[in-house]
This record gives structure tokens, C-alpha cells and sequence, in this order.
């Protein structure tokens, strides 16, 4: 429980180890993410190597892919993708779901009965299928992806914080404000919102690793992001042939995928916590 | 003389804080139990009064420890017990009764099952002999069919009977002392006398020794030799209970007795001549829960024909069991819980059911406080936040002006004004209370529906808040419609007092004659059920038992 880096008065938080460590890995990605296009040692389309899933080496450090296009370049922008969509997707379903969630929970009634049927409905259809049914539809294209990315994930993040926020909102202080004769944007926003944001916030990054998963996948069964330009989820699969040969470019970026989940996860479940003991 | 059987020399607990920080919470505490004897350990919340009588067990809460001193029962000290060996200890040398009865049941086993525990983990007797035992103590103890009641659930049996029905569990060992945690506190005052009385006969009559945790004085009173009173984890005094009472030496023990029977209310100079209206008149007000039946009454009514008045300067106290609607009375007239059917007028003016249809003003002018300042308060708002909104909200403050108007606040209900940058949280009951207060004040009511606000503080600081009360009427012609289980907080801040029972208004009384009076034969149980700071008052008390069976149907 105690123990850790960053655990002092001074600093007037708890922070383990695992957190620290969880929270470099995603830090890592992120600055990967942004800086992509100054990072990469060799451009990301380009065939630099005669050979083809060539094996991790002084030029091509994760190998090549079945192309022979430098490995470790083209991780370093699909992190771009599968990060940018990820947390674009993420935005939107929780925004909407919590929204939604808040008001249900405060207006009650019929509204709350009616919202919440509809999206249990909603949330009822498998994940993949949904995403595969729309991607075939409409086609696929990154604006498509984020849309239905949080569409799909948006009922769930409604349902978690709605369930929140009645909670709350059974609180005698917003009875007050209720009695002060507040609106319904001033109980959602400044009464109950603060007091669930915890939650919610660890609701994010669980929903987060969701999507990336999501994504992954839907780029696997190729109705992801399109080729050329290739998520991890569509690097796995783009590669897949090399999967006899032991070849690096199939293993990195799963092991990719893997780090970037495993560590949000593990964030979430080690949160920097606010030492209440401030003492003398 | 022969030896004590607890001794307690020098005791020491002390935690760890998440920052690593250790703190005394109990410095240096000493005192005895004879055989045959019950102490009382009295104080305020915090003052270490379970921590003590926890540590007579051999248990710390977590994050505690026993960092020094013994605690000497029968002879081994409990504070170096490891923990099986403190276990066989518990239940057949050292028994504890929780404050809450109800958690301490599991509500899927019958109650014979769970008191019969104890006997068959420590086997000292057949199950036989157990569950006789049981049903003599179920006897000793006064309950209603003694013979079947264990076969039922925990849930199927009330508030009152469930208490001794764990004082039950606790004595079927035969244990040479029990620790009573706060036994009586969640309790009516009908039901704490039933309770207490079992208590002590059952003390009584097996000559066993006994810890009393209360911060009620006069519950202590009733069933106590000696009185440690405490304060911040240690000893203020130790005396018996009559000196205690009497004669107290210490400064804090003064103020505590002190602060127990606040003086009765004097009443505001009233302007009879000025015929004006009623501040509130509530008419035949019918309210209650679900959905509303053909009859046009809801499902469970929980108000049914109230109806009361109240003057303009006065304050009226609303008085009676839980359970009894007198919290939905006040969320009624709020327009919290609208009602079916009835008449509220504020002021002359009718008002609506619901406060959603109410003007800003008139919501303005009638503020409602609640018993609970933790929850009242927003935990994620700073002090000057909260009292801020309603100047905002009401009366248009912003910027310089309403920081000021806030400062003011904080004055009239004596908090510095540093405190306004502070959370919630941060701050002691007492004074989250007075946040509580000042927001309803930072509107500028006409009338303060006040739910309950002292019954969750201590004696001192509800002494102090009551007066404060007071004294903000006197500058801000308020009133105060002022609702509380507690006779003596009502009679020491109303002009009259409403008794309630079952969502019904029994008799309106004025409060500094309620004894006498009280014409109502609930009424006349209820001021007889206050315990007096009077060590005989218990044994003296004489009550129709056909009028509390009545009533009390528990």
C-alpha cells in the first residue's frame, strides 16, 4: 500500500512503482505518437530492404516487413493511428455517455426509463459485428472509424456513469441545490460531475484500451485503417505471412499493442493518490 | 482489597498516517474495573472512547497500534496477546456489543443460530444447553416471545429488540466483562428506556462487570458506577457517577453536563399587536410515497392531515420518533416531496406543491437545512464556492461584492474567514455545520427549515450552534420551524413543539410546559422517556406499560 518513488509529504501524493512504470510506457507512446514523422530512421512507405522479413539488424532494429519496409518506422507512425483514433474515439464515447448519463440520472422519469432502454438495446449488439456492419455500409475511412468507434462504446460509459451520478445525486447537497431552484446544466455540471470524476476518469482509460483493442481488431479483418497507411492492428495482420519465419515484424507490433494496454491498465489500477495526512 | 478485574496502566495507541506520520490518539490512559462494576467511558466523537474499549479486547483498529502500557484482564495482559490467543479470550472472558446491532447480524442465518456461535467455537456447551441458555437470556432480557423469537431473521424483528438480542449473543458465554459500544445511541427515546432497563437487570442479576461507551451523559447515569470522562485520547476524570454528576471538578466536565440540559427558551418579545399573517400555515397537508391510489392518496402515506401555524418571530419545534414524517414535513413544505392534497401558505401567500413552479423569491425566502453537514456540503467545493452560489444565484453578487458578502457570512456564524479557501472536508463537524448555516443564511430567508442540524454533533458543539441560532434570529428576524428527536434541543430553541406519531400530528404544547401540559397520552411517553441527568431516574421511572405497548409496538 505505501512505498514508492514519489511517496512524500512534499510532493503530497502516493505514487508506486507499477504507476511509474505504467505511466513511462504510455508517455513513451505518446511522445512517439507526436513526434513520429522526425523520429523514424527510414521513410514509412519506402522499400529500403532487397530482403524480405528480414530479421532485427544494425539498420532495420524490429526487421522488415513482407514489403521490406523498415519495421521499427512503420510502428512508430502506426502509433500515430492507432492512438490518434483511439483517443479521438474514447472522447466522443464519453462524453456522450457521461452527458447522457448525468442528465438521465438527475431528470429521472420517463427521460431516464426511455434513454436507458434505448441504449441497453444499443449496447446489445455485439462490438465487432456493429463495427463490421457500418465499415461495410458507409466504407471506411478514419472520421467513420472514430464515429462508430464511440458510438459502440458509448452506451457502456452511459450506464457507468449514470449509475454514478444517482448515487450522487441522492446527496443532500444537491437536494439544496435542487431546493435553491437550480437548472439541471448547473446540477449536471458543477454538483454532480466533480464528484464523479474519479470514476470516470479511470472509466476513460478502461474504455480507452477497449477501443485500442477494437481497433486493432477491426484493422485485422482489414476494414480498419486502409493500406498504405497501416495501424498496429493492421501491421499484425499485414504480416502475418511471416509468422513460419519467426519474423519480427509480426511479434513487435502486438508487442506494441500489448504495452500500451497492459500499461493504461495498470495506471488505472495505481493512480497517483492524494496523501490526506498533510501533517503539522 | 482484592485485585481489580481490568486494569489499565499507562495505555498507550498510536497510528500511522498514509504519510507515514505517527499520532498519539490515546496518551497515557489508566483506570480499573472492579468485579461487579460497570464504567462508563464518556467523550466526544474522537476522543478515543471504542479505540479504549476496543484495546480491552486485545484489537486495534488497522492502522493502530498499541505502542504502550497493559491492559490487565483477569490477570493477562490483552495489549501482548497474539491474535489466537486473543480469540479465545473473546466471547467467554471479554464480550462486545456494537452501536449497530443490525450490521452486526448476518440477515441469512436465524438469530438463534447466530447467538448459539459463540458456545460452539469456544464448545463449552452442547447445542442443547445453548439454546436454553439462549431462551432464559431472551427472558432475562425482556423480549416478546422469548421462546421462538430466535427462529426468526434478523430483519424480522426491530431496532430496539435486535440491541438485546446481541447483548444475547454476547453474554451466552458467560464472559466476565462486556463492552456495551454506543448500545442505545441509534435508538427512539421510548426504546432506549425498554433497552437500558434490560441491560441492567441482566448486569445486575449475573454480577458481571461491564464498559459503557457513550457520549450521553445521562444514559451513562442510569447505568453506570464510575464515569471516565475523556477527551482527545485522555483521562479528564474519573469519579463516580453521582460526583461526576454532582460535582465535577474538571473544567470540561462541567461544560459537558453543562451543555446537556441547554435552558429552556425564552421566547422573542412578540408584536401581537401588528395583525399580520401567519409565516407559515399548513392546512390539512396529506403527502406520502408512490404511486397515488384512486382515493387520491399516494401508496404510503407518510404525512396524513397535518396541519400547524406559525407566527411571525416564533420558532416551532416538530418532535417525534423516527419514522414518525417529520423529516418529510420538512422536504414537504420545501417542495422537495410535493403533496397531494392540503394547503401550505408562506407569508399570506399560497404556495405550490412543487418548488418547481415556485417564484425565485419565494424559494429564496424559505431555506432548508439538513441534518447531515457531510453530505450537505459538496466535498469538491471550497467554503467560499458554496456560500458564494446563493448570493449569485439569488441576489445577482458577483466579484468583490460577493467575496465580502461571503466574509460576513463567515462572521455571522463565528468561522474565520480564512476558512473559505478551504474544502469541505477539511474542516470539524461543528463548523461544517455552520457552513450549512450560513448558506441558508447567505439568501436572507424569512423561515429556515432546520432538519435535524444538532443531532449529529456533540453535546458542546450543538450546545454552541443552538445559540448561535439564536442569537442570528434575534439580529435577522428569522424564524425557525426546528426538527429534532431530542426534547431538550427543542425545548431550549422553540415557542412550541409539535408531537408527531406515525405522520400525524398528535397536539400542539408550548415547550417550556411540555410536562406538564402534554395532554396526549404519546406525549405525555415521550417526555417521560428522556433520560435525566439523575443517577435514579431510571429505577425511579414508572411508566403505563398498556401506553408503551401501545406506542412502542416493538
Amino acid at each position: 500500500m505505501r512505498g514508492g518513488l514519489l511517496s512524500s509529504a512534499r510532493w503530497g501524493i502516493h505514487f508506486n512503482w507499477v504507476g511509474i512504470g505504467a505511466s513511462v510506457v504510455i508517455l513513451f507512446w505518446a511522445v512517439v505518437a507526436l513526434f513520429a514523422p522526425l523520429l523514424t530512421p527510414h521513410p514509412v512507405g519506402q522499400i529500403v530492404d532487397f530482403d524480405y522479413f528480414g530479421p532485427m539488424s544494425a539498420d532495420y532494429w524490429l526487421g522488415t516487413d513482407y514489403l521490406g519496409r523498415d519495421m521499427l518506422s512503420r510502428i512508430m507512425v502506426g502509433a500515430r493511428y492507432t492512438v490518434g483514433i483511439a483517443l479521438a474515439g474514447v472522447f466522443l464515447a464519453c462524453f456522450t455517455g457521461v452527458m447522457l448519463g448525468m442528465t438521465a440520472a438527475v431528470v429521472g422519469g420517463v427521460f431516464d426509463t426511455v434513454l436507458s432502454r434505448f441504449l441497453d438495446a444499443f449496447n446489445s449488439i455485439p462490438s465487432l459485428l456493429f463495427g463490421l456492419v457500418v465499415v461495410a455500409a458507409v466504407g471506411s475511412s478514419i472520421p467513420v472509424l472514430v464515429i462508430t468507434l464511440g458510438l459502440i462504446y458509448a452506451p457502456g460509459s452511459y450506464r457507468f456513469a449514470r449509475a454514478l451520478a444517482v448515487n450522487t445525486n441522492t446527496m443532500d447537497f444537491v437536494t439544496v441545490a435542487r431546493a435553491r431552484g437550480e437548472g439541471i446544466l448547473y446540477l449536471v455540471r458543477e454538483e454532480i460531475f466533480p464528484n464523479i470524476i474519479g470514476p470516470v476518469l479511470a472509466d476513460f482509460g478502461l474504455r480507452f484500451v477497449w477501443i485500442v483493442l477494437l481497433l486493432s481488431g477491426l484493422s485485422f479483418l482489414g476494414i480498419g485503417v486502409q493500406p498504405p497507411n497501416a495501424d498496429w492492428g493492421a501491421l499484425v495482420r499485414e504480416n502475418l505471412g511471416g509468422l513460419p519465419f519467426a519474423a519480427p515484424a509480426v511479434i513487435f507490433p502486438s508487442v506494441a499493442i500489448a504495452s500500451l494496454t497492459i500499461s493504461v491498465n495498470m495506471l488505472i489500477d495505481n493512480l497517483p493518490q492524494r496523501v490526506r495526512d498533510r501533517g503539522e | 482489597m482484592s485485585e481489580p478485574l481490568v486494569q489499565v496502566r499507562d495505555l498507550d495507541i498510536s497510528a500511522t498516517t498514509d504519510a507515514g506520520r505517527r499520532i498519539e490518539i490515546i496518551n497515557g490512559v489508566s483506570f480499573h474495573i472492579a468485579e461487579g462494576e460497570i464504567v462508563a467511558l464518556i467523550g466526544e466523537s474522537g476522543s478515543g472512547k471504542t479505540t479504549i474499549a476496543l484495546a480491552l479486547m486485545g484489537y486495534t483498529r488497522p492502522g493502530c497500534e498499541i505502542s504502550g502500557g497493559s491492559v490487565l484482564l483477569k490477570g493477562r495482559d490483552m495489549a501482548k496477546l497474539g491474535k489466537s490467543q486473543a480469540a479465545k479470550m473473546r466471547g467467554n472472558v471479554v464480550a462486545y456489543i456494537p452501536q449497530s446491532a443490525a450490521a452486526a447480524f448476518n440477515p441469512s442465518k436465524t438469530i438463534m443460530d447466530q447467538v448459539v456461535e459463540v458456545s460452539q467455537i469456544h464448545r463449552l456447551m452442547s447445542d442443547e444447553e445453548a439454546r436454553k441458555k439462549a431462551v432464559e437470556l431472551f427472558h432475562a432480557l425482556a423480549l416478546p416471545e422469548p421462546d421462538t423469537i430466535g427462529d426468526r431473521y434478523p430483519h424480522q424483528v426491530s431496532g430496539g429488540q435486535i440491541q438485546r438480542l446481541s447483548a444475547a449473543m454476547a453474554l451466552i458465554g458467560n464472559p466476565d466483562l462486556a463492552i456495551f459500544d454506543e448500545p442505545t445511541t441509534a435508538l427512539d427515546v421510548t426504546t432506549q428506556v425498554e433497552v437500558l432497563r434490560a441491560f441492567k437487570s441482566v448486569m445486575h442479576r449475573r454480577g458481571m462487570s461491564g464498559v459503557y461507551v457513550s457520549h450521553d451523559l445521562a444514559v451513562v447515569a442510569q447505568i453506570a458506577d464510575r464515569i471516565v470522562v475523556l477527551k482527545d485520547g485522555a483521562v479528564q476524570e474519573i469519579g463516580t457517577a453521582d460526583k461526576i454528576l454532582r460535582a465535577p471538578d474538571h473544567p470540561y466536565t462541567r461544560e459537558l453536563v453543562a451543555a446537556f440540559n441547554p435552558a429552556h427558551y425564552q421566547g422573542q418579545p412578540s408584536e401581537s399587536d401588528t395583525k399580520t399573517a401567519p409565516v407559515l400555515d399548513v392546512r390539512n397537508v396529506v403527502a406520502g410515497y408512490g404511486a397515488m391510489g384512486a382515493d387520491g392518496r399516494p401508496a404510503f402515506v407518510a404525512l396524513d392531515d397535518v396541519s400547524l401555524r406559525l407566527e411571525p418571530g416564533q420558532n416551532l419545534g416538530i418532535i417525534g420518533e423516527s419514522g414518525c414524517g417529520k423529516s418529510t414535513l420538512a422536504r414537504t413544505i420545501a417542495g422537495l416531496l410535493p403533496w397531494s392534497s392540503g394547503a401550505v401558505e408562506f407569508q399570506g401567500a399560497p404556495l405550490e406543491p412543487d418548488l418547481r413552479k415556485r417564484s425565485r423569491e419565494e424559494l429564496r425566502r424559505l431555506q432548508i437545512v439538513f441534518q447531515l453537514a457531510d453530505t450537505a456540503l459538496n466535498p469538491r467545493k471550497s467554503v467560499g464556492a458554496i456560500l458564494g452560489r446563493p448570493l449569485a444565484f439569488y441576489h445577482r453578487m458577483h466579484g468583490g461584492a460577493r467575496e465580502q458578502r461571503v466574509d460576513e457570512l463567515l462572521d455571522m456564524v463565528r468561522l474565520p474567514r480564512p476558512l473559505k479557501y478551504r474544502l469541505p472536508g477539511e474542516l470539524s463537524g461543528g463548523q461544517k455545520q455552520r457552513v450549512n448555516l450560513a448558506r441558508a443564511l447567505a439568501a436572507e430567508p424569512d423561515l429556515i427549515l432546520c432538519d435535524e442540524i444538532t443531532s449529529a454533533l456533540d453535546t458542546v458543539v450543538a450546545a454552541a450552534v443552538l445559540d448561535l441560532l439564536k442569537e442570528l434570529q434575534r439580529e435577522l428576524s428569522l424564524s425557525y420551524l426546528f426538527i429534532s428527536h431530542n426534547l431538550a434541543t427543542v425545548q431550549a430553541i422553540c415557542d412550541d413543539v409539535v408531537v408527531m406519531y406515525r405522520g400525524e400530528k398528535m397536539e400542539q404544547i408550548e415547550a417550556a410546559k411540555m410536562a406538564e401540559n402534554a395532554t396526549h397520552p404519546y406525549s405525555k411517553l415521550l417526555v417521560s422517556s428522556v433520560p435525566q441527568l439523575d443517577t435514579g431516574w431510571l429505577d425511579a421511572l414508572e411508566q403505563d406499560a398498556e401506553l408503551v405497548r401501545a406506542f412502542s409496538e416493538r
